[in-house]
């Protein structure tokens, strides 16, 4: 249903003040958790998500083994307290399909023949949630990856564009997903802008289509930058002489 | 004392040139430049680029003495836990034992930690461990830890220094299983402060001057030196 | 199930015979406790708990409902727990097993029996609308004793908890009206000794766990025993003894932190 809010105005200032192309505020931290071989906790915007990444280890059930490499089991949650109306606990069908699109963009880039019949686990709990929770999960999961020691070919890296109001813009907030016309969550890895999630829904023309993708990966190499800084943050100081 | 830094790299930051050196561990090759696979500490040599690994699962090479506990006692043999990506197989033959098939509980069994040997990783990574050595046993009595396996080679010391620093100054038995376990054995005021130890090297493994100040660590805490 | 050493259970063993734990505490002696509230935006009351390395999440959520046919003028309330698979490598998704379960129930009668939640005073039409609230437990790292800090959070959770009338048209958002509650210690028992905040390492080797609730009092509200050891008599005046004293501790630590 449509609102008659104006999502933006005629000066392309959206509701929370930001610009077409701005992204809300991001804050990541890495090795966050005791138990797990690597985590990470994000905040992007009125988002907080949670991963923890346990790996390489055996992969049960025997029968899902791959004799030739690791297989990626990313699993999306959301907490029963992260929405405006309480979520059942529990996987649902969205979170399903969230979870199977992550694991295959994270195989695109980690290492997976050094690890033969083993199971990489990227467990991403969305403990708030406000619009672009997929692209925050698999940023942040790329954190937890890296902190956990697991070999890649480069940080994945996801950010969302959108369609409100007949205007591209980059990073949609809550009421503009809700809202606007269109929503196209991508993930790249940054070292060769090769996409390994991309997703749309909504209405774009070609044109609308291509400026979206392109402030999207933009978007993604913004983040990539505040994530790279939150790992070596975490253990640039433990490399430092007395 | 001058600053110095070892440099930390992460994954998909350039390195170098495969022209110019090669490719060692923890690093792969995309359109000839050399690029991190993993957080790690940079190692270059005039030769080589590797990267040792901050964190991540033991990878396990054939010789390396490790600790193990035990999974299950199967029919011809055991399924034991060596903190690597997959349990490794302990054959009834690789063991200083008689055992018959079907008898494998009454010599090993769920819990027992042992000191193994790897000894063999075929082309899918299955492991297979073996007791068969004059220096491989089961373990009794003491303490285990687990620390990160990129952590051993810093708690050895270069020819075993850093646990000889340790065993000089306090009264105890330690064994460092390349796959991060790690057994103490003594009274328990001794076990104690060996752990406080170790974990304080695991913590300033990457920094420079750490065996000076273990060494004043123990040298104050010391009540017997041999 | 990770296995455990025996190597390592021989020595915690050891070290109760000579009066320690493998951390240095007392028995009777806590972790350090961290307590942050107002953690979740889309909760109408959350908080984050820290006992040692063990973490907990508790949210808060409330909706319109019916009552239970019963309790006509009483509001509705409702515990869950996830013992989500990020928490330890030991924990499969999937429905809840019977661990999370218990902890569930466990939480959920500590708040109910007690009355925590003045549910009278949860009422918006008798027998047709009442306030329903979900409290829901999310484990983030386990690291022993999730009964205390699950407890824990829940409680912190509550005490900061807004009804949001505003939302359903009832009128202004107001505190969740609340009793005073009892706090949850839980102790276990190994090698004959009673020990209480189990670390992992002692859970993973513990003969049997006891959960003790206590108010200002000092009297008892709820009690949980569980695995499959014993307890003698003066081992459970051990425990409660260790309750009350650390329960008033917990108390002040969670009032000084909701600003009470």
């Amino acid at each position: 249903m449509k609102s008659d809010i104006e999502l933006i105005d005629s000066n392309g200032k959206r509701l929370d003040g930001r610009g077409p192309e701005d992204l809300r505020p991001i804050k990541i931290e890495a090795g966050v958790l005791h138990r797990a071989d690597g985590s990470c906790y994000l905040e992007w915007g009125g988002n907080k998500v949670l991963v923890a990444v346990y790996g390489p280890r055996e992969a049960i059930p025997r029968h899902s083994q791959n004799p030739l490499r690791a297989i990626v089991n990313a699993k999306y949650n959301m907490a029963a307290f992260s929405v405006e109306d309480r979520k059942r606990p529990g996987p649902d069908r969205r979170s399903r399909e969230i979870s199977k699109v992550i694991s295959e963009a994270l195989e695109r880039v980690i290492l997976t023949e050094q690890f033969p019949r083993a199971a990489i686990d990227v467990n991403i709990e969305v403990l708030d949630a406000e619009a672009g929770t997929r692209c925050a999960g698999l940023t942040a999961a790329g954190v937890a990856l890296a902190d956990a020691g697991i070999p890649m070919i480069d940080i994945p890296v996801s950010c969302a564009a959108g369609k409100i109001g007949g205007h591209v813009v980059a990073d949609l907030g809550k009421e503009e997903d809700n809202f606007g016309d269109a929503d196209l969550p991508v993930a790249i890895s940054p070292r060769t802008d090769e996409v390994i999630l991309l997703q749309m829904d909504g209405h774009l023309t070609l044109d609308e289509f291509n400026k979206a993708f392109d402030l999207a990966v933009k978007g993604c190499h913004v983040v990539s930058e505040i994530q790279k800084k939150a790992i070596l943050d975490r253990y640039q100081s433990a490399s430092e002489a007395e | 004392m001058q600053k110095e830094k070892r440099k930390i790299v992460i994954p998909s930051q350039v390195l170098g040139d495969i022209k110019s050196k090669n490719a060692g561990r923890g690093t792969f090759v995309e359109n000839g430049k050399i690029y991190s696979g993993i957080l790690g500490v940079l190692n270059e040599n005039e030769r080589y680029i590797n990267i040792v690994p901050l964190k991540g699962r033991y990878d396990p090479s054939i010789g390396d003495e490790v600790i193990g506990v035990v999974e299950e006692a199967l029919g011809s043999g055991w399924l034991v836990n060596i903190n690597a990506s997959s349990p490794a197989l302990l054959h009834q033959n690789e063991v200083p034992w008689r055992v018959d098939f079907g008898d494998t509980e009454r010599y090993l069994n769920h819990g027992d930690c042992i000191k193994a040997k790897i000894l063999s990783i075929d082309e899918s990574k299955k492991l297979q461990i073996t007791l068969n050595d004059r220096n491989l046993y089961k373990i009794n009595g003491g303490h285990l830890i687990d620390v990160e396996p990129s952590r051993v080679p810093r708690i050895i010391g270069k020819k075993g220094s850093m646990l000889s620093l340790i065993m000089k100054y306090i009264r105890c038995r330690i064994f460092v299983g390349q796959n991060g376990r790690i057994w103490v054995d003594g009274d328990t005021e001794s076990i104690e402060k060996v752990l406080q130890t170790i974990y304080k090297i695991e913590d300033e493994s990457t920094t420079f001057g750490l065996t000076n100040r273990i060494e004043e660590m123990l040298k104050k805490d010391a009540k017997d030196v041999r | 199930m990770t296995v455990v050493p025996i190597i390592k259970r021989d020595h915690i063993y050891k070290l109760a015979e000579q009066g320690k734990r493998v951390d240095g505490r007392n028995f009777d002696e806590y972790r350090k406790i961290e307590i942050e509230t107002g953690v979740v935006s889309k909760a109408e009351g959350s908080a984050r708990v820290k006992i040692g390395n063990t973490q907990v999440m508790a949210g808060i959520k409330m909706n319109v409902g019916e009552p239970y046919s019963d309790s006509p003028d009483s509001g509705v309330m409702t515990t869950a727990a996830e013992l989500i698979p990020l928490a330890s490598p030991d924990f499969e998704s999937g429905p809840p097993r019977e661990n999370a379960i218990e902890l569930a129930r466990v939480v959920d009668r500590g708040v109910r029996e007690s009355e925590v939640i003045e549910l009278d005073e949860l009422c918006i039409e008798p027998g047709e609308k009442v306030w329903v609230v979900f409290i829901d437990l999310h484990i983030l790292d386990y690291d022993g004793n999730l009964f205390d800090a699950a407890s824990l959070a829940a409680l912190a959770a509550l005490s900061t908890a807004k009804v949001p009338a505003k939302r359903f048209e009832l009128g202004d958002d107001y505190p969740l009206p609340l009793k005073e509650p009892p706090i949850s210690c839980t102790s276990v028992k190994f090698n004959n000794v009673v020990a209480i905040d189990p670390s992992l390492d002692e859970e993973e080797i513990a003969d049997a766990r006891l959960t003790v609730a206590t108010d200002t009092n000092g009297d008892i509200r709820a009690m949980q025993k569980g695995l499959n050891g014993s307890f003698t008599r003066e081992e459970i005046q051990k425990v409660i003894k260790a309750s009350i004293d650390n329960g008033r501790e917990i108390r002040k630590q969670l009032y000084k932190n909701i600003g009470k």
